[in-house]
């Protein structure tokens, strides 16, 4: 094969990627789901602090941290436009009375960024953070 | 290359104060969604779990997913009842692991 052919057939995977590489809305609804097996939810006393408005999706700093005082087994985030609906699970014990974790995030796309907090008594607490993303992580060609 | 993990917290803590453990690990984090030069799709490559243990017990850990950014930055609060050494270990795919060790005094 050419070189000039090798170039159109990765040019063409390259295009072809982004449609593919995407969770949807309900991809995260079942992923949440799972998670959640049919325990309750309510929305509250979590929050998520990220950039409303970030230039660079690769190294988004996000921190989830629930609020003082609760029995926190397990924080989960979820993204709806990234290509796989996880982000991360961190498990907490009786030395990490606060409940907080602080990393750094790709997002592939403005989008919406889910926090559940899972309570030691079985129930959930739930946080929502929309975020615009102006230059995208991993889906973008970066030339 | 040589891999290496960072781990960052107070020498000196009080009983039973909170303070903040701050992790960093040298990894490029490939997402396994982003094609090569060749267009095909470079192989997934992450790190998957950061474990923090503190004479042996689990203290706090993370499972990990393509999109926590390269060289990944873990930070959580922490409350000890006697000193020790505190233990961060990293493991991910590939045989990927690194550990990183901080004393620290409870007074």
């Amino acid at each position: 094969m050419t070189a000039r052919r090798q170039f159109i057939a990765g040019a063409l995977a390259l295009a072809c990627v982004p449609s593919a590489a995407q969770a949807t809305p309900e991809a995260v609804a079942d992923a949440v789901r799972e998670l959640l097996a049919g325990r309750q939810v309510r929305d509250g006393a979590l929050t998520i602090d990220v950039p409303p408005l970030v230039e660079n999706g690769n190294a988004v700093p996000l921190t989830v941290a629930a609020a003082a005082g609760l029995s926190v087994v397990a924080l989960h985030v979820f993204t709806e436009k990234n290509p796989q609906p996880h982000v991360l699970h961190a498990r907490f014990t009786a030395a990490t009375p606060a409940a907080r974790v602080a990393t750094r995030v790709k997002l592939a796309d403005s989008q919406t960024v889910l926090a559940l907090a899972e309570l030691a008594d079985g129930t959930f607490l739930r946080a929502r953070a929309d975020v615009i993303v102006t230059l995208a992580a991993c889906i973008e060609d970066p030339t | 290359m040589s891999v290496r993990g960072l781990v960052s917290a107070p020498a000196r803590v009080k009983r039973g104060d909170v303070f903040e453990v701050k992790t960093l690990v040298a990894h490029p984090m490939e997402t396994g969604f982003r094609p090569g030069f060749d267009g095909r799709l470079i192989p997934r490559d992450i790190i998957t779990r950061l474990t923090v243990s503190f004479d042996g017990a689990e203290l706090f850990a993370m499972e990990m997913s393509p999109a926590i950014a390269a060289n990944p930055y873990v930070a959580f609060p922490l409350t000890l009842e006697k000193g020790g050494v505190l233990t961060v270990e990293w493991r991910g795919d590939n045989g990927f692991v690194a550990e990183a060790r901080i004393a620290i005094t409870v007074e």
